[in-house]
């Protein structure tokens, strides 16, 4: 699915990732955690295409696709999702018409007609059930006056209509209170399929007691300094980061 | 020949054509000494530092058009509002055409100045309003000198007139360059409602420079509904003078939509004559090239207990260059007074450029007024978040600008413009994405 070879970043000259090594196949689950400033949300911008960071070196395959030089709606359109961290607020335009506009211009890269109005209807009437959302929700502006879990859920409400491929989500466990995340974590499981595969980025294992990963990845300075399965994650919430650090630094 | 030169010898020949004993007379020649002493504005003028008019007032244009112009509806039926019923009041090259309007005596007058400047039925109408709320100024003088075609609209009270209607000026080109001087009369009495559209269409490149004025008189409980739709070629320049003269809980909203034209300048004065009225001026503005826009608005706090609401939105492209001047006066007397204020601009180019100056002059020591002003780019983490969605540039850029003019669309009452203008817009910015907000 996603394969990234020796990745090298930056952002206005300054180097933020520093030689990133990761395999992700269709079916699994991995999770990137690390103390705050070691390049986890550039390693998620740089994957879906964000335009102020450089990547000076390496690869980024996507279903064996260089996808480095394609712009961030054409990875989009292949099957990349990004779970912001701080969802952007849109006032004026409609979550509804919003995805709408976002499914439909998807749709019209692949060639495909606008998704029937009835078809559209029914999708997210089906999904906003499953996140819980109310439908009055659906009519006010993009993430404008949300509360943190709304704009959570709400990221991943359109990650379910949109049925990404790779789906990243970047510290979505942040500022959501325990329903909430089970919520979001609910809807997250039931999106998993052997096809497509998801990144969950985050500071704590709380989170991934509920959205299990098949691996667990650290990343400090830029580069990933430790992979293991799930009891890394229990070790780090137990000990933090800093022997880590100390390991690497020795 | 100087085009002001041009004008002040040709009003000699100008009045044969008219009746020198109509009422009018007096205040046509008035108009011509001020045109004569003051002549067209220059840069030095405080109200016009931003906006030059040389480019525009280079031409030689044709005062008088000679010949009578026909067009097919066909033609010209996209410029129309058409899916709804509406009283239509067409001109071509300054002269009415009957072929294409649709006029009305039944109950209300919805016809042609012409008609009431030399018709003794609407004498005292004339007497009562004609020039009385139009500004003395050198360039609105000159159409009250020239004043002898526009839409007349009187609507006697109590009456909720159920269809729109529409006045359009047609400029057909056969002239190699054309002057127009439209000269419009709103009078609305008591307790009527009334919604209008206005638009002034030029069909070929040649120059056209249209000197618009439009008094608006709204009487007690009066209601009106304007809309200004200004969509002209780039060949076509537009400078409109239009007056408003508001009585005691009135509404009037102006919306001023402006998408096209080479230089287009609206003078929108607003004189609250009573208390308890509002007065609304909404505008969007969406230009590139060397487009060039300038709003000088006033609205004028005589009395207590009033409000006025004003929100333009501007969006500017290339070398466009905008110019937002918006005057609020409050009297001493004008207690209580809530005056609102708002200029949001986004520029798309580091050559394009807006001026933006409130100017708040507030004698009442009770009144809740504010302004604010922004200039800004389009949100970069937005364009990032959309794209990331599958939503291209282009239309993440489309859908970020409808976003930022949706409150001044969502405040149009006739769903037919509101979709027009949307339609515009999304010609404009070349996308075709389906979203309605």
């Amino acid at each position: 699915m996603l394969e990234i070879k020796d990745l090298h970043a930056s952002v206005e000259g300054k180097g933020i990732l520093r030689g990133i090594n990761l395999e992700v196949k269709a079916g699994e689950v991995h999770a990137i955690m690390g103390p705050n400033g070691s390049g986890k949300s550039t390693l998620a911008s740089v994957i879906a295409g964000k335009e102020e960071y450089e990547v000076e070196k390496g690869q980024i395959l996507l279903n064996d696709e260089d996808i480095e030089e394609l712009a961030a709606e054409e990875r989009a359109h292949k099957g990349v999702f990004l779970s912001f961290q701080y969802p952007v607020e849109i006032p004026g335009v409609s979550v509804t018409n919003f995805i709408k506009t976002a499914i439909n211009e998807t749709r019209k890269s692949k060639g495909l007609d606008d998704m029937p109005a009835k078809d559209m209807l029914k999708m997210i009437r089906e999904k906003a059930e499953l996140l819980e959302i109310d439908r009055k929700f659906l009519s006010r502006s993009l993430n404008e006056g949300f509360s943190g879990g709304e704009k959570k859920r709400n990221e991943i409400f359109q990650m379910a209509m949109l049925e990404p491929k790779l789906a990243i989500l970047d510290e979505t466990d942040s500022g959501l209170d325990i329903d909430a995340l089970r919520i979001v974590a609910n809807g997250v499981n039931k999106l998993k399929s052997k096809d497509n595969a998801v990144i969950v980025i985050t500071h704590y294992q709380r989170l991934l007691d509920h959205i299990v990963p098949d691996f667990v990845h650290v990343l400090y300075n830029g580069r990933i300094v430790k992979s293991g399965t799930k009891e890394l994650a229990h070790e780090l919430e137990e000990k933090g980061y800093d022997w880590i650090k100390e390991e690497v630094g020795a | 020949m100087e085009l002001k030169d041009k004008l002040v010898s040709s009003f000699m020949a100008f009045e044969d054509t008219v009746d020198v004993d109509a009422p009018v007379h007096d205040v046509r020649n008035e108009a011509i000494k001020i045109f004569e002493d003051k002549g067209f504005p220059s840069k030095r003028d405080e109200a016009w530092k931003y906006t030059s008019l040389n480019s525009v007032l280079k031409h030689d244009y044709s005062v008088f058009p000679k010949q009578e112009n026909a067009i097919e509806f066909s033609d010209i039926k996209k410029y129309f509002i058409h899916d709804i019923d509406s009283y239509k009041i067409i001109f071509i090259d300054g002269k009415y055409s009957s072929h294409l309007s649709q006029t009305t005596h039944d109950g209300i007058d919805v016809c042609l100045m012409s008609s009431a400047l030399t018709k003794p039925k609407y004498q005292l109408i004339i007497e009562n309003y004609f020039n009385k709320v139009a500004s003395k100024d050198g360039i609105s003088s000159l159409n009250t000198a020239f004043s002898k075609e526009g839409a007349y609209i009187h609507i006697p009270k109590n009456k909720l007139v159920a269809k729109p209607i529409q006045i359009i000026h047609f400029s057909t080109g056969n002239e190699s360059a054309l002057l127009l001087q439209p000269r419009n009369l709103i009078v609305v009495d008591e307790n009527s409602h009334v919604q209008i559209i206005e638009r002034h269409q030029s069909l070929t490149e040649n120059p056209v420079l249209t000197n618009s004025v439009t008094e608006i008189f709204a009487a007690k409980r009066a209601i009106v509904d304007y809309y200004k739709i200004q969509n002209d070629k780039e060949s076509a320049s537009l400078i409109d003078s239009t007056s408003v003269n508001q009585k005691r809980e009135s509404h009037v909203s102006m919306h001023t939509f402006t998408f096209g034209g080479k230089l287009t300048r609206n003078n929108l004065n607003f004189y609250q004559n009573g208390e308890r009225m509002d007065s609304t001026l909404n505008g969007v503005t969406i230009i590139g090239n060397k487009q060039h826009v300038d709003h000088n608005t006033l609205v004028h706090h005589i009395e207590p207990n009033c409000e006025s609401h004003q929100d333009y939105k501007g969006i500017f492209a290339d070398n466009a260059t905008g110019v937002f001047n918006g005057k609020v006066l409050v009297n001493k007397e004008a207690q209580k007074t809530n005056a609102f204020q708002s200029n949001n601009n986004i520029l798309l180019s580091d050559k394009a450029s807006i001026n933006s100056k409130p100017q708040l002059e507030i004698f009442a020591d009770d009144v809740k007024c504010s302004h604010g002003c922004t200039i800004g780019q389009l949100d970069e983490s937005a364009m990032f978040y959309m794209r990331s969605r599958g939503i291209p540039e282009k239309e993440a850029k489309a859908l970020l600008m409808f976003a930022f003019s949706n409150n001044v669309l969502d405040s149009v009452k006739i769903p037919e413009i509101k979709q027009r203008i949307t339609k515009i817009i999304a010609n404009k910015l070349g996308v075709n994405i389906g979203f309605d907000l």
